[in-house]
């Protein structure tokens, strides 16, 4: 298949919507981002607004996803949960890649002892159960919303920094690469300007496939108590109530949890359908 | 191949090393004490009681000096004393030896994630080679639509479910704790059916996850091997399918999952935390958090150093099923 004529973008965009799975991904994604952004407008009531009368209610015209123990709408503070999901999933993300383009980076481009101890440091971190070291961490710190976004991205960059390694090995010894040296660019400009803009494609499906695990992450942590505290409505938050009250009200538990499962499955489509369509590879034979 | 196992192995230590020197950085260069919590219970305590509290922990000295001092420890397995009111040794936690083996806290959580590993294994690779020779089919499509979306399930949430499912409703299996009230009375068969029981809920939360995982990764991973020149050269000789299947592309395939098995093991007992939690069981993941919520350091030290131990074990495992499964490296 050759396109030649038109631009990257929209090649691009033609392979990737020819598979109707990566195009329910990317709206999904759309649709929580719309969600997040227009919470205050879409929301039916005020998310922590108590109404003692109507505690643990099911599903019904007026509360549609039902009320938690205080009487809260659980269809809004869904609605507002969802800016935490996609705020954490973004910033811990965009810290981890961060750290694992320059730490790639410098282990891939310069070799030797420095890529040696880089690529030690991450088999550590990799050994690491890093469920329990961000668990203790947070506990130890406050769980802000910040401090949860800064931990889980230091101890999920790992991936990014071997995939970018791997990328810097088989690039840096491209003739225009050697071309651009020859021509005394520095050591900087080579890795930013040259190299990096040619690996960022894999990035880019390692972050969007990234965001997909912080979700889950922070919801976990939520879920344990060690989440952005109540009364900040959060998903993980939501479940925590609904596993206290399994016995009788089920709505506190299904609804947040297909929200989570809704997103991540979001992120995962949206993810590999970029990937299948970045990649000249996966093109000749079709979508695996 | 002997020589490449010891020197695996003796490549293991400086591993623990450094994770060791960066969790216990880590955790005390964390902002607050853990004497806060002494104190705050009792808000009476006066600061000399406090500073002896400190000098008794050794938290007066510099950190560099602290570390050496629980190094020293732990190479005889001495994880020092936890903080909690019972000033119990951290090992005896652990690994109480009063109790029977079964209630011992690190025997249950090890043998639900090898359990769990297990049945990972005996569904995931037959899952994944049968949607690959079966590719395109509507098998095919049922299980990587599963797939897809076992692999976006929060386990927690599952967990959460399959209580409300079975316990509540239908009353058929228990939600929480590793055995009934009764248990003591009950005949021997009685009991084992009773934690069998037990653990039917925690071991399908545990092993779900990676469940998913690893049967798509099967299921590329054959994919590949299938289109690949020996195999076609088996075929075209005129082995029976099943034969170019088990014994040719089955061996390659299965190459790459070892390695992500051995990575996959941080996460299996990460995960512990969760379902020990949501389920009542009294494993390590249960005695980590109390001791995380409680900022009891010693204890925390040692669940995360016994933790990144057994993930260490098993990623020399996986190296040694690598070279079993495949000659090249043996050779070498």
């Amino acid at each position: 298949m050759t396109m030649t004529g038109y631009s990257l973008a929209y090649q691009f965009w033609i392979r990737f919507k020819k598979n109707s799975l990566s195009v329910a991904g990317g709206a999904i994604v759309l649709a929580l981002f719309l969600i997040a952004v227009f919470a205050p407008l879409l929301s039916p009531y005020d998310p922590n607004d108590i109404d003692r009368k109507h505690i643990l209610e099911p599903p019904g015209i007026k509360h549609p996803f039902g009320t938690d123990d205080l009487g809260r709408d659980i269809l809004s503070r869904m609605i507002w949960g969802a800016r935490i999901s996609l705020a954490v999933g973004f910033v811990a993300v965009g810290i981890a890649t961060l750290i694992g383009i320059l730490f790639g980076a410098i282990a891939g481009y310069y070799g030797g002892w420095t890529e040696r101890i880089i690529m030690r440091f991450i088999d550590i971190m990799l050994t690491i159960p890093t469920f329990f070291l961000i668990l203790a961490v947070i506990a130890f710190i406050e769980p802000s919303i910040w401090n949860i976004m800064i931990v889980i991205g230091l101890t999920s960059w790992m991936g990014v920094a071997r995939l970018v390694r791997a990328e810097f090995l088989s690039l840096k010894e491209r003739e225009y690469v050697l071309a651009a040296r020859a021509l005394g660019a520095s050591d900087f400009r080579i890795i930013f300007r040259h190299i990096l803009i040619n690996s960022m494609a894999p990035v880019l499906v390692s972050a969007v496939l990234g965001i997909a695990g912080a979700v889950l992450l922070e919801s976990a942590l939520s879920f344990l108590g060690l989440g952005v505290q109540p009364p900040t409505p959060t998903w993980g938050n939501i479940l925590t109530l609904g596993k206290d009250n399994l016995e009788i009200a089920w709505w506190l538990s299904v609804f947040p949890g297909l929200a989570i499962l809704i997103t991540v499955l979001g992120y995962n489509l949206l993810g590999e359908g970029i990937r299948d369509s970045i990649d000249p590879r996966l093109w000749e034979t079709g979508r695996k | 191949m002997l020589t490449y196992l010891i020197k695996r192995f003796f490549e293991t230590i400086p591993t623990l090393f450094g994770i060791t020197l960066i969790s216990f950085f880590i955790i005390h260069l964390a902002p607050g004490k853990p004497t806060d919590v002494l104190t705050e219970l009792n808000p009476k305590i006066t600061p000399e009681a406090r500073e002896r509290l400190e000098k008794l922990y050794n938290l007066d000295k510099p950190i560099i000096v602290q570390y050496g001092l629980w190094l020293k420890k732990i190479v005889r397995l001495d994880f020092g004393e936890s903080f909690s009111t019972d000033r119990r040794p951290v090992m005896q936690k652990i690994w109480d030896t009063k109790k029977p083996l079964l209630e011992r806290r690190l025997f249950i959580t090890f043998m639900i994630n090898l359990i769990s590993m297990v049945i990972i294994l005996l569904i995931a690779i037959p899952i994944g080679i049968s949607s690959a020779t079966h590719q395109n089919t509507l098998y095919d499509k049922i299980t990587t639509t599963t797939v897809f979306i076992g692999f976006a399930m929060p386990s927690f949430w599952l967990a959460l479910l399959l209580m409300m499912l079975f316990g509540v409703y239908l009353h058929w299996l228990p939600i929480s704790g590793l055995k009934s009230l009764n248990y003591d009375s009950l005949p021997l068969l009685a009991k084992v059916l009773d934690r069998v029981k037990h653990l039917l809920l925690p071991l399908f939360v545990a092993a779900f996850g990676s469940l998913a995982a690893d049967s798509r990764f099967m299921r590329s991973s054959m994919l590949e091997v299938i289109r690949q020149d020996y195999v076609t050269v088996a075929r075209a000789k005129g082995l029976p399918e099943n034969k170019v299947i088990y014994r040719h592309a089955f061996r390659n395939a299965l190459l790459p999952l070892i390695t992500l098995i051995g990575l996959s093991i941080p996460g299996l007992i990460g995960g512990s935390v969760i379902f020990e939690n949501i389920f009542g069981i009294p494993g390590m993941g249960q005695l980590f958090f109390s001791a995380v919520m409680t900022r009891d350091y010693p204890l925390v030290m040692a669940v995360l150093t016994i933790g990144s131990f057994l993930t260490l074990i098993g990623n020399l495992l996986a190296d040694i099923g690598y070279m079993i499964a495949d000659p090249r490296i043996r050779v070498k």
